[in-house]
């Protein structure tokens, strides 16, 4: 049956990405807890319309915890409360009547603030332009039954494959280190006979992107797991490594 | 009335393409690298075109207004998608899928488009092995395949329930190493907001900035739309939040046609709606009804004691269960298309019969699943959607039946395009689910995918040279051109105008108020008199809009309530076109249900002889009614038959 809440939040509002930011405290009164968080926050940014004031930016696309775009810093948690969901995907009937929320967007050397709650993860975009794909072009190619591939390297490809790259794991890391996601990639393909080929170049090419765009090293705190929404493994961490050294220790 | 030129290759069914790819004009690697081709959106259409035509040599511009390609709304496809491997080896093939498609979209495709869409299914397949996308396998290492609505073989491949995002991540990952190599030049975060046009044909488009608001130009030989459709229209929908269909609008008012706008498809398994504040309705894949049963009670009694929270599903037997979709199609049973599903589930919510607080929900429910497979096979294949469905709705579907309704979801209608996907606009082409091509007046399931990437992989990459190899030697033009400088000034005009108006309500209060009126009157059964009415109410809504919308902020900087202002003020054209069609078209086809076209039994009653046609709308000015012109639909292969999932 339907309840409500009432709420104050505390978001984080910049200007943009040179501006100092501060908290905001803003009210809202009788939200569903049957909403999501996204809806929460539409509500509030319809009260400030409202008002005459300008409405809280963020990142949001797909609300169904797939995108990876929502991006929110909540109570000290990457995505939230909730374990296992992205920020969209949180529910309200996740918070108690009268407390307050704090609202903060990633922050992180590798994701510079845009404005608001939204920032720059284009350097994820990056790190996969430097090799994050087996290199085939369109067309002339073989049968897709032609190798086969055990189902256990398939599931285990498609665990790493989901990462979503919302970002979550830089964000909660002390170190602000990409290697999660990174490790994920690196991964998927690796474990599949077409992207084995190119291993080493692969891992090479994408660690080294990462580390030229401030990401921090990894310390094994494996704080990037807890948070990441889609349950990505750090044994992809490990599997990373491995791949990294043996391509090192080609050359 | 304008003859509708398709160019259709000559030839019998099967040789059409191959005829086609002989005797097409191909432009030479050294003209390539003299060619600029401009790729709208970065979805499966978007991106594995921009890809594939940045890999042959052309020089590519590409465009999305998310922050990264891999954001598109392909991204959030769940179930599958489809090709005619037969690896199962029961029965199918290019013909069968083909006729499976003509079937399900009700005999209002254009024969050539689709057979060549069949024809090239596997090439998609083996293109997403090769790149690493881990499809599903069986313990012998071959790929594995599922069925699908308004099919009776397993033709889909999926990887688990997240075929979309796999999908779009390998033609992501295809476009960003063209990135990386300099052929693609990729914008972010930015959105077209008008196309030039220079002595009748397509050479540019204008942009906005979404970070600095800063209005660009881009020059390009060609400008290829890939935008992704207008579901949205409706505010609730099982579309992203960004879909939209402004760019396929702006090619209309250029003087594209618009074609069957009207043919809108409402997905049968969707989360129902929880209240006023919702944003957006969530799909649970209908792959779900693979191994789900849909049934309400028998009894409207029991109907009532579940809707005031006095009965569980649970409690009710199985002799006082309807399995209304098997009772009323016994061949297809819960696997028939989504229209007919959907039609279905609002006959029981209409009649009383629904559940959920509001009466307007089914059950979809597992129990026979899982006591016949395991609730470890169950969760092997929809674990993910189980845990979503949990996460949102706070019960666990393991233990009580999910609750479903119909939504929004598709667009089957969009730019006209002819055999080469170009639009009546030289050098303006359209893709994926922007364009109306191949999927008639309903969209068999797992067969978005598909289309997206074979337009994207195989079919566009080709069709354009055609129309290129005349172009080679045009050089890029200066984006001072004053059809460039003009376009510019009235978007500029247009955004001044909105932030002027400083009215009452929000975009999202307006846009909620058009979908009220789409979905009562434009959505899954419509009337002469309530497409009149709705005709009415936009014009009032379109009104209240202009005057009374409020957009706080500027036009410099990141103001997402102008983006959302844009799209909405296009929404509403979009709707009111969609309604217009809707009275046209006086049958009931595919999605499009008319109530006074219908048997006795209340199934869908096409008119062929007189609606054989794809309505190709043409934009006459903004306060003149649009001309409706017809390219007639021949059907030189298959035989018209009314559609029969019984
Ligand atoms: C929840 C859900 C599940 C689905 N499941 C399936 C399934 O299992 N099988 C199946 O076959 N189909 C499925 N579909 C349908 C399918 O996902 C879509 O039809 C298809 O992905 C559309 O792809 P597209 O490339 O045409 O457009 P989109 O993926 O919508 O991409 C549009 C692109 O255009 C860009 N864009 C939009 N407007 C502008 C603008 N003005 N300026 C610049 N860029 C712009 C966007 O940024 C984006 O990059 C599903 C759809 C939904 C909603
Ligand atoms: S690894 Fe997890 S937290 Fe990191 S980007 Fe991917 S999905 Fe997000
Ligand atoms: S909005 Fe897409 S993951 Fe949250």
């Amino acid at each position: 049956m339907e309840k409500t809440i009432n709420l104050k939040l505390k978001v984080w509002r910049q200007d943009g990405p040179k501006a100092k930011g501060h908290f905001e405290t803003y009210e809202v009164k009788n939200i569903s807890t049957d909403s999501s968080f996204l809806e929460m926050m539409d509500v509030l940014n319809e009260q400030l319309i409202q008002e005459g004031k300008e409405p809280v930016a963020f990142d949001h696309d797909c609300r169904e915890g797939i995108c990876g775009m929502c991006s929110m810093y909540i109570n000290g948690h990457a995505h939230g409360p909730d374990e296992d969901v992205t920020t969209c995907q949180l529910h309200m009937r996740k918070f108690k009547d009268g407390e307050t929320v704090t609202v903060e967007p990633w922050r992180s050397a590798g994701f510079p603030i845009i404005k608001d709650l939204m920032v720059n993860r284009n350097a994820f975009d990056q790190i996969i332009a430097a090799g994050g794909y087996v290199s085939v072009g369109t067309g002339g190619v073989p049968d897709a039954n032609a190798i086969p591939i055990s189902k256990e390297d398939a599931d285990e490809a498609m665990d790493a494959a989901s990462c979503i790259g919302c970002g979550a794991c830089v964000a909660t890391c002390k170190n602000g280190s990409a290697m999660l996601f990174v490790s994920a990639k690196v991964s998927q393909l690796a474990l599949l006979p077409q992207g084995k080929v190119e291993r080493a170049r692969r891992a090479k090419r994408m660690v080294a992107k990462m580390d030229e765009l401030g990401f921090g090293s990894c310390t094994n705190t494996g704080a990037c797991e807890v948070e990441c929404p889609k349950g990505v493994s750090i044994t992809n961490i490990a599997r990373m490594n491995r791949e990294y050294l043996m391509a090192k220790f080609k050359d | 009335m304008t003859k509708i030129e398709s160019k259709i290759p000559e030839g019998p069914l099967a040789q059409k393409w191959t005829n086609y790819k002989n005797n097409q004009k191909l432009v030479n690697p050294a003209n390539k690298r003299k060619i600029d081709i401009i790729v709208v959106g970065t979805g499966l259409a978007g991106a594995s075109a921009a890809a594939s035509l940045a890999e042959m040599g052309f020089k590519v511009k590409n465009f999305t207004i998310q922050d990264s390609p891999r954001r598109a709304h392909s991204i959030a496809a769940q179930g599958g998608i489809n090709a005619a491997k037969n690896y199962p080896n029961d029965g199918d093939s290019v013909y069968r899928l083909f006729f499976d498609t003509i079937k399900g979209g009700d005999y209002r495709s254009r024969e050539a488009n689709v057979y060549r869409l069949a024809e090239v299914s596997n090439s998609i397949i083996d293109q997403c092995v090769a790149q690493g996308v881990p499809f599903a396998r069986e313990y012998g290492g071959y790929l594995a395949n599922r069925s699908f609505g308004g099919a009776q073989v397993s033709r889909t491949f999926y990887a688990r329930g997240q075929t979309g995002q796999q999908l779009l991540l390998g033609a992501y990952q295809a476009l960003m190493r063209q990135v990386n190599e300099g052929n693609v030049d990729l914008h972010t975060r930015t959105e077209l907001v008008e196309i030039v046009i220079v002595e009748g044909k397509a050479r540019g488009i204008i942009t906005r900035n979404l970070i600095t608001g800063k209005l660009e130009r881009h020059f390009g030989h060609a400008v290829v739309i890939a935008t992704g459709g207008y579901g949205n229209t409706f505010f609730l929908s099982t579309n992203a939040m960004g879909s939209n269909g402004s760019a396929a609008w702006k090619a209309y008012q250029n003087g594209a046609y618009f074609a069957n706008p009207a043919y809108v498809q409402i997905h049968p398994t969707c989360i129902p709606v929880h209240g006023e504040f919702q944003s957006k309705l969530t799909l649970m894949s209908e792959s779900l009804r693979n191994d789900g049963r849909i049934w309400v009670p028998k009894k409207k009694e029991d109907a009532e004691a579940i809707r005031a929270g006095k009965l569980k599903p649970t409690a009710i037997a199985e002799e006082d269960r309807d399995y209304y979709l098997e009772r009323r199609y016994p061949a297809f049973g819960n696997l028939v298309p989504r229209d007919v599903a959907s039609r279905a589930a609002k006959e029981r919510c209409d009649a009383g019969y629904g559940v959920g607080a509001t009466g307007l929900a089914v059950y979809l429910d597992f129990k026979d699943a899982i006591d016949r497979l395991g609730r470890d096979a169950i969760e092997a294949r929809y674990g993910n959607l189980f845990q979503m469905y949990e996460k949102i709705v706070d019960e666990n579907p393991y233990e009580t039946p999910m609750m479903i309704y119909p939504a929004i979801h598709y667009t089957m209608g969009g730019l006209w395009v002819d055999y080469e996907l170009q639009t009546n606009i030289p050098g303006l082409f359209a893709i994926g689910e922007a364009n109306f091509s191949d999927h008639g007046a309903n969209r068999l399931g797992a067969s978005a995918l598909m289309q997206g990437l074979a337009d994207g992989y195989f079919v566009l990459p080709f069709t354009i040279q055609n129309y290129l190899a005349d172009d080679i030697r045009t050089p890029r033009m200066s984006t001072d051109l004053p059809e460039f400088e003009e376009k510019e000034k009235m978007v500029k005009e247009k955004f001044e105008k909105l932030l002027s108006i400083k009215g009452e309500h929000s975009v999202d209060h307006i846009h909620k108020e058009l979908g009220h009126v789409m979905w009562d009157f434009v959505g899954m059964a419509r009337n002469k008199e309530g497409l009149q009415k709705a005709l009415d109410r936009i014009l009032e809504i379109k009104k209240e809009f202009w005057t009374n919308v409020r957009i706080p902020g500027k036009a410099d900087g990141i103001n997402l309530e102008l983006e959302k202002a844009g799209r909405l003020a296009d929404f509403i054209e979009i709707g009111e076109l969609m309604a217009r069609d809707a009275l046209n078209r006086e049958e009931s086809s595919g999605g499009h249900f008319r109530e006074e076209y219908q048997t006795e039994e209340g199934e869908a009653l096409r008119r062929d002889d007189e609606f054989a046609y794809v309505s190709c709308w043409e934009y006459k000015g903004d306060d003149k009614e649009p001309v409706l012109n017809k390219e007639e639909l021949k059907f030189e292969f298959v035989e018209l038959k009314t559609r029969n999932y019984k």
